[in-house]
């Protein structure tokens, strides 16, 4: 059998920090075959960048590797070397650092410099390991630019990362990665920050390019559906060190070690039966929440909360240097319906609108046109005309669920006052109610009591998450807005706070708005998705018809990116391949939506709408 | 482009205009003025050849006029006794307590002024940039350390004292004056080839003075600004590319972390020219800082009106030069927004 291209043997990563030493990397072996794709999948905090950075020993200076090797076999001139044994700033590692190993990372705006164009870092790359004059590097940088998907490669040189989209700043870094034909890519998290029809094109791209130049891929992630569609080798590791190791089919028909099983069962995945339910990997029990029971209100006949045909506008001011002005359409005639006590699953790509629409339903945001209707049981009212008590009435009933943990929670307060300023602010209670009310929510939440005097910042994400959700039902609120509560946390955490949202619907009788870009999570919590673009709701069904069914090519596209963690169903690439999923004005009849128009949503079976362009509508009247 | 300069040449002229008539109102606001308080000690000593002169001047400069009106005279925008004349017109006014035209008291003044910053601020640059790349890329070692204590002295010692001390000691040790700006005999003279030479030699320890304070902030500042910029992400990508280390850091993190120090040089200019004052006195240079002191004192109104808005034009122009460095050394504010 051909040597590996890196053979990682009992490689050791110590961190030595103010608190002690730490062991981020602990004997780690593994190969990477020539050619081949090795997936490290992980947790976050399990080792897995530590290790790539130690490949290419750019690791951070309080982190060293004090034993193991770390082999490389350059098929190029049959030289080997052990990465471990050379000083990282000696003249071979600079040559093996971006020449003979090439790292691309999980952000593509922060890993590229703001202030220099695409063109000079791609080439700077390549003239740092070639002997050739600018301008060749220039006409090799438009050479690889076109390979990995510009448009217009000549223009790119000169532009900068800022003026272009995520998918395009990645292609870039890919990019910039494989101008000097680098024999190992190390792959960090590549597509976690893209759009999953973006993800699926980059993850296609790199195939490509892999099976062109032949070189071999170490692909870091913790997306189980990415390993499944990418990888032919496949290494589990936590807490630094390696749980499983094998192949492809190995690992997802035949996993043996608990936490891989734990991993594989703590991820949403779409066809999961009505009823089943994820098994987060560290079981959170909520003593209270099974005793727990709505508060006795009338319930609304209608919905809930209703949107009508919601329009918002944003005026963008360009620049400094041009005066005019723009207009953009965040969001488009958008009609919601939320029934009382069940879920409406919001879902689309970043800069979709879901987020304003969120936004408006709060009064943070005005809108341009329409109205949001809420129905506290004595019929339905417009939020944006509400004043004075009934708009506190409904600040006290509409509480919002944030994104981020870590900045959503004011890091000088501790968890008492984070969690009483609710009660606080609305004079809820006395200071001995509220201590009580506290305690309740903790323990809703599945924290212990001795949280209460605690700071955020000693909390982990998942905990945090709980923190922020019971500050949210602090009020009693009868409508939750969650704006992507699960995409910042890990996937054992992210199912533990579904499920908690579960249950805290089935104890509370809440009613969920639930904004996210994974199809998956939303299958999972949701009974009614609506698909949004461009402002567009441009499909809206119960989740059973929506996923046998999807009518709408932008849904069949997103449907088809999603990587699913089951080898059975491997994305099909080529149909993603032809891009363009998120123009209105490039869908197919009678799909296509000119500029400026709205088109209609029509009903093709009971719930189940989509919305059709003039044609149609033309047609309809 | 044209555009944003035509636009900002506008909010310009009037923040100069807003600030010509702070300044102004500000210097009348105490009772009087230069020459009536002249006046009434010279009423009491019985000079009235003199008296009969201030009140000539009073006449002249319109000083029995109301203040408001002064001050249009004086911006030149409404006509004085001698018609049209005031500081669009070029004319500076005159300074009562040297009794000679504005223009000649701070004439030379004004050039030297701005030698001597000039000079400071390339000092700063010199010696800051180089310690806190240092210091930020070695954060807590044994240098950094070093850096940092000898920094602080630098920010806690007051200069005019640093230039008594030195001017103390220089003389002693080394028998040289270092007071002024060149040899006293030089003064008056015309600019030759010794007298620049003295200008240059006694250059140095105004400058090490006066740029002591402002090195030790600006270390500070560079390290932390390069600090946050090294744990950036695109560090690690250029490194991952091969770059070496000095390269890698010269090219990005630090041209990022420059940012702020170009957007401040709009503070720059003014700062130096007024927090040099006290070291003016000590060192008696002849700079403009001990002349704006005495004018402020004596309500010399033109005099320190002109300074100070000369001050304040600095300002301004000092903010147009850095916004437009910043525009064409940073790509995100030359074209942002226009995605």
């Amino acid at each position: 059998m051909e040597a590996p291209i890196l053979s990682v043997r009992q490689l050791t990563v110590d961190f030595s920090t103010d608190a002690g030493n730490f062991r981020a990397v602990d004997g780690l072996t593994f190969d990477i075959p020539k050619g081949r794709t090795v997936a490290l999948v992980g947790e976050s905090g399990s080792g897995k960048s530590v290790t790539a950075q130690a490949i290419l020993q750019i690791l951070s200076k309080k982190a060293r590797i004090t034993s193991g090797s770390l082999v490389f076999n350059d098929p190029s001139n049959g030289g080997s070397v052990d990465i471990a044994a050379l000083p990282a700033e000696s003249d071979t590692m600079h040559a093996l650092r971006g020449g003979r190993i090439a790292m691309i990372f999980q952000e593509p705006m922060t890993s590229l410099s703001p202030l220099h164009t695409i063109g000079d870092q791609i080439s700077e790359a390549l003239m740092i390991h070639a002997d050739v004059d600018q301008a060749t590097a220039s006409r090799r940088t438009m050479e690889v630019l076109d390979r990995v998907g510009f448009p217009d490669p000549k223009r790119a040189l000169g532009t900068y990362p800022f003026e272009l989209s995520g998918g395009l700043r990645q292609r870039a870094m890919i990019a910039m990665a494989l101008i000097t034909r680098p024999a190992l890519l190390i792959a960090d998290e590549p597509t976690t920050a893209l759009d999953v029809t973006t993800q699926a094109q980059i993850l296609d791209l790199i195939k490509e390019l892999q099976a062109e130049t032949g070189m071999s891929v170490l692909l870091i992630t913790h997306d189980l559906g990415v390993v499944a569609n990418v990888a032919d080798e496949v290494v589990v590791m936590y807490r630094g060190r390696i749980m499983e190791a094998g192949s492809r089919e190995d690992i997802f028909r035949n996993a043996q070690h608990p936490y891989l099983q734990a991993l594989m069962r703590a991820v949403p995945r779409f066809a999961m039966a009505d009823d089943e339910r994820l098994t987060p990997i560290r079981e959170v029990k909520s003593a209270s929440l099974a005793t727990a029971h709505a508060p006795e209100r009338i319930q609304p006949a209608g919905p809930i909360l209703k949107v009508e045909h919601l329009t918002k506008s944003f005026t963008l001011r360009s620049g400094w240097f041009a005066g005019k002005s723009r207009e953009i359409r965040a969001v488009s005639e958008v009609d919601l319906s939320l029934p009382a006590g069940k879920t409406l699953g919001l879902v689309g790509e970043s800069g979709c609108g879901k987020t304003t629409v969120s936004k408006m339903i709060m009064r943070a945001i005005t809108p341009n046109a329409g109205h949001v209707l809420f129905d506290d049981g004595t019929g339905p009212k417009d939020v944006h005309k509400l004043e004075g008590e009934a708009l506190t009435t409904y600040r006290r009933s509409v509480q919002f669920i944030f994104q981020d943990p870590f900045s959503s929670l004011n890091p000088r307060m501790t968890v008492y006052e984070l969690l009483t300023e609710p009660l606080r602010i609305h004079d809820i209670g006395t200071s001995d109610e509220r201590y009580e009310r506290v305690k309740q929510l903790l323990e809703m939440v599945g924290l212990d009591q001795r949280a209460l005097r605690r700071y955020p910042h000693s909390f982990s994400g998942g905990q945090r998450q709980r923190l922020g959700i019971a500050r949210a039902l602090a009020l009693e609120p009868r409508v939750l807005l969650c704006d992507e509560p699960v995409s910042a946390l890990d996937v054992s955490v992210q199912a533990q706070v579904l499920n908690l949202l579960k249950d805290l619907q089935a104890a509370l009788g809440l009613s969920y708005l639930f904004v996210s870009h994974n199809l998956a999570v939303v299958d999972y919590i949701a009974d009614t998705i609506a698909v949004m673009c461009r402002g567009y709701i441009v499909e809206e069904a119960p989740k059973s018809s929506l996923f046998r069914n999807p009518v709408h090519p932008y849904t069949q596209a997103l449907l088809a990116a999603v990587p699913d963690p089951d080898i059975d169903r491997p994305l099909d690439f080529t149909k993603l391949r032809t891009g363009g999923f998120s123009q209105p004005s490039a869908w197919p009849e009678p799909f296509r939506i000119e500029p400026g128009e709205f088109g209609v949503m029509k009903e093709i079976e009971p719930g189940h709408k989509v919305r059709m362009g003039r044609l149609t509508a033309r047609e309809a009247a | 482009m044209i555009r944003f300069l035509l636009r900002r040449i506008a909010t310009m002229a009037v923040t100069l205009l807003i600030i010509s008539a702070l300044v102004f109102f500000i210097i009348k606001l105490p009772p009087g003025d230069f020459l009536t308080n002249q006046i009434a000690e010279l009423r009491a000593q019985g000079e009235s050849a003199s008296i009969a002169k201030a009140e000539f001047l009073i006449r002249q400069y319109g000083l029995d006029r109301p203040a408001w009106q002064q001050y249009l005279v004086w911006l030149g925008v409404m006509p004085g006794p001698n018609g049209f004349s005031g500081l669009l017109q070029g004319d500076w006014g005159w300074s009562f307590e040297y009794d000679k035209p504005v223009v000649d008291v701070v004439g030379d003044a004004l050039w030297l002024t701005l030698l001597v910053n000039f000079a400071v601020v390339i000092f700063i640059h010199v010696v800051a940039i180089p310690i806190a790349i240092y210091s930020a890329t070695r954060q807590y070692s044994m240098g950094d350390y070093i850096a940092t204590f000898i920094g602080y002295i630098g920010l806690a010692t007051p200069s005019f004292l640093l230039a008594l001390i030195l001017l103390y000691y220089m003389n002693r040790w080394f028998g040289i004056s270092i007071g002024g700006l060149y040899d006293a005999h030089y003064a008056g003279e015309p600019w030759t080839w010794d007298k620049i030479q003295s200008l240059l030699s006694h250059l140095v320890v105004p400058t090490v003075v006066i740029g002591l304070g402002g090195t030790a902030a600006m270390i500070r500042r560079m390290r932390a600004n390069l600090l946050d910029e090294l744990g950036k992400q695109y560090y690690v990508t250029a490194k991952a590319k091969g770059l070496g280390p000095t390269k890698a850091l010269v090219k990005y993190p630090f041209r990022m972390s420059l940012n702020p120090f170009i957007a401040d040089i709009g503070n720059l200019l003014p700062q130096l020219v007024s927090g040099s004052v006290l070291v003016s006195l000590v060192l008696s240079l002849p700079t403009v800082g001990p002349i704006l002191l005495s004018a402020l004192k004596s309500q010399d109104q033109f005099l320190a009106g002109f300074i100070l808005m000369f001050v304040a034009v600095l300002t301004v122009v000092g903010m147009l030069v850095s916004d437009l460095l910043l525009a064409w050394l940073d790509p995100r504010i030359r074209m942002g927004g226009a995605r």
